[in-house]
């Protein structure tokens, strides 16, 4: 199964590409596309507004055909404008409703940030509990390819770093479908961080996965692949970097746990600390910046908890380099892990183990 | 509060000796007002019952003394951080809230003591939000400027972030189709910030019921209007938007005026309406408020333009209130903020374990971190309103 997925991985099947699989495939889109659709269909509150999401069906194509078929009133196109219109759909979900903005992408959200951080999510403890804020603020996040450094960044960590956010940064189809439909479910903000490259990459999904009543939880990691010699903990595209990885590092013999966080704020130590007392080893893997970044945050989580005592050597972080990202092509791989920097961390706190 | 106002006015009818006393309804005309992109504007001439004389009359004087208790409470240091007085500005939200229906919301920046008080919470409720105790509005935790209400949307710290905010209560309710609008209100100061521009300009394409109101009191902390704009006339700001212009320190011009702007948001889409008014604190507690304007301007202001005197004038000399039923009010007013004073500052400030609480509507942290580590289970005192 594993290494199926792997191979669809690196292929980067699309949904228009024939398979050679049996097993039902969807791609991130769709699987963002129908959340958005089923949830639109089941509450009649929910709409979704940003740039290009009507007309021109989604500069990633994430709402096609949603404008036809809820119109203008559900599907809102806005001007470039984020601070203005996050803040229209704060005040909207303040109001009663049970906004969708979308940020054609993360790198755009820092104009409208005061609304998501001020706005969003401080009012419940503001207003004692009275005001409470249900809105999904959504869209690609981190390096795209070839996009330079205004365009590629990772904002993970500066989401997770406020309470009353919730966070949540998917890797595949069947994260994308249950955990967004869960965000526009909740009554809390959510930021919920996608990936460009991802987005035509296809996963095998089941019925459940594609049932109408299909949520994850927030807050819960999930285990990609068990492994008894080392925990690598990832998410968003770094979980697809970590499995290849795995895959190298069986070649050595040594047994990966991939855990895929899923959401980054709650974090799931739990997981991660039972998978650390079976493994006594962990890497973190992240695109964004190591200072202060979700792998640090782990770190301090493990060091905090009785789980330290259960490493058998330092943990360490695998994550993109401490850089603005470059357009040299070269350099941008360069720029983010790669599954032998993932490879190559594992061998260094193993030690002679291996 | 009110029946009991009006529950004295018969004797006091009947000791009066003026026979205007006996009027109970008079009608009055109201100052010029300025229009921008309008082929016409509110009414000039004005119906004004003896019940609302008396309404907006104590409203306006319940503000005022709200203000001075306020004042006192942060001189004697039991209220902290910033206290931003509405004294001076009485009649823009007075004539407001006249003219909002039950559909209707605002939402506000940090001088907001008065509005929260209009929307339906009490002196006591009021003052011990000032001074951080268990029944201020918002518990003690929001603090001056930030406080709810039905219907009222707070209470906004971060300057000129409540108007795209109030464009989305607008928003919503053109969504749900309620007939309502929002009052989305900032000052001259906070008209100069981008995002201002951006919800006029979303607000006007998508035709959202919202009154875009610059309360222009001339300054933006220390910096004057003319040293901060380069168009003083914010009532014409909204570049295709209608603007209407009206006197801040009149109750009822403001009232027609929003009547006016309420009826045209809610059937064409959103207009800017400049309150023109005056502070006579400074920006904020912190603020004499001396030294970018001259003690002359203020007290010019309160002896010529004063909002409560000049109403308090007129609806005396239309024999609406008898002198006798204004001193009622006065010393009822009194009464009424120094004793929710004495409570607020009497009253206890939530229990510790409220640090902890109503961070989420649906918390999905197993634990929460206090100094040291996750050791705080996240407890839940309200959903909120919007599950």
């Amino acid at each position: 199964m594993l290494s199926i997925t792997l191979k669809s991985l690196v292929r980067r099947q699309f949904s228009t590409t024939p398979k050679a699989l049996a097993a039902k495939t969807m791609t991130v889109r769709d699987a963002l596309n129908s959340a958005i659709d089923e949830e639109m269909e089941k509450d009649e509150r929910v709409y979704i507004l940003g740039e290009e999401v009507a007309q021109y069906d989604g500069a990633y194509k994430i709402s096609r055909g949603l404008w036809k078929k809820y119109g203008d009133k559900r599907v809102i196109d806005t001007p470039i404008t984020e601070m203005g219109f996050a803040g229209i759909a704060v005040g909207s979900a303040m109001a009663g409703l049970r906004p969708i903005c979308e940020f054609m992408t993360f790198n755009f959200s820092m104009q409208a940030i005061d609304h998501v951080i001020n706005s969003a999510a401080k009012t419940f403890y503001m207003s004692a509990g009275t005001v409470n804020v249900p809105i999904v603020f959504r869209g690609p996040n981190g390096a795209a390819a070839g996009v330079a450094a205004q365009h590629s960044q990772c904002f993970a960590a500066w989401y997770a770093h406020c309470p009353g956010l919730k966070v949540i940064s998917p890797y595949d189809a069947e994260d994308c479908r249950g955990l967004l439909k869960a965000a526009i479910r909740d009554p809390d903000p959510v930021v919920f961080l996608e990936n460009e490259l991802l987005y035509g990459v296809s996963y095998p999904v089941d019925e459940k996965i594609t049932s109408k009543d299909f949520v994850l939880p927030i807050g819960k990691a999930k285990i990609m692949k068990p492994g008894k010699d080392v925990t690598i903990v990832a998410h968003s595209k770094a979980v697809e970097t970590s499995l290849l990885a795995a895959a190298e590092l069986a070649k050595i013999g040594i047994e990966a746990e991939i855990i895929n966080l899923r959401s980054i704020r709650p974090l799931d130590t739990a997981t991660i600390f039972n998978s650390i007392k079976k493994t006594h080893h962990l890497i973190t893997v992240e695109q964004g910046w190591p200072q202060h970044g979700v792998g640090s945050e782990i770190c301090a989580r493990v060091m905090e908890d009785e789980t330290f005592f259960h490493l058998d050597a330092p943990v360490w972080r695998v994550c993109g380099v401490d850089v603005p990202m470059p357009y040299t092509k070269t350099l941008e791989i360069n720029a983010l892990p790669q599954p032998k920097d993932v490879v190559q961390a594992v061998q260094k706190i193993l030690g002679k183990k291996k | 509060m009110l029946r009991k106002i009006t529950g004295i006015l018969p004797n006091a009818v009947k000791n009066a000796s003026n026979v205007k006393t006996y009027a109970t309804e008079a009608t009055v005309e109201v100052k010029g007002f300025k229009l921008h992109r309008l082929d016409s504007g509110p009414a000039t001439s004005v119906t004004l019952t003896k019940d609302e004389a008396i309404k907006y009359y104590t409203q306006m004087q319940t503000i005022r003394r709200l203000e001075t208790q306020a004042g006192n409470l942060y001189k004697e240091k039991i209220i902290r951080g910033f206290c931003h007085l509405y004294s001076g500005q009485e009649a823009c939200a007075v004539g407001m809230r006249a003219a909002m229906t039950e559909v209707d919301n605002i939402i506000s920046a940090y001088r907001v003591h008065g509005w929260t008080y209009l929307m339906g919470v009490t002196p006591i409720g009021v003052l011990a939000e000032l001074t951080g105790r268990k029944s201020g509005c918002a518990r003690g935790k929001g603090g001056s400027m930030h406080m709810y209400a039905p219907n009222f949307y707070g209470g906004n710290g971060i300057v000129g972030a409540q108007v795209p905010l109030g464009a989305g209560v607008a928003l919503a309710c053109h969504y749900k189709g309620n007939g309502g609008m929002c009052l989305a209100l900032y000052g001259d100061g906070a008209a100069n910030q981008g995002q201002v521009f951006e919800a006029y300009n979303m607000a006007h394409l998508w035709k959202l019921p919202t009154i875009f109101v610059c309360e222009n009191n001339g300054y933006g902390m220390g910096t004057s209007a003319e040293r901060a704009a380069s168009n003083t006339d914010y009532y014409t700001r909204g570049d295709a938007l209608p603007g209407l212009w009206v006197d801040g320190m009149d109750v009822l011009a403001v009232r027609s005026a929003t009547e006016f702007a309420r009826d045209y948001v809610t059937k064409n889409g959103p207009l800017v309406m400049e309150t023109y008014t005056y502070r006579y604190s400074g920006h904020s507690m912190s603020d004499p408020g001396t030294s970018y304007r001259t003690r002359e301007e203020i007290q010019e202001v309160r002896q010529k333009r004063d909002p409560i005197t000049s109403f308090k004038e007129r609806i005396l000399e239309l024999g609406l209130v008898t002198q006798e039923e204004i001193k009622a009010i006065d010393v009822k007013a009194k009464k009424e903020t120094d004793e929710a004073a004495a409570k607020a500052k009497a009253d206890v400030e939530i229990p510790l374990e409220e640090l902890y609480t109503d961070v989420y509507s649906n918390c999905k942290e197993p634990k929460l971190r206090d100094c040291l580590g996750y050791n705080i289970q996240h407890r839940v005192l309200n959903k909120g309103v919007n599950t």
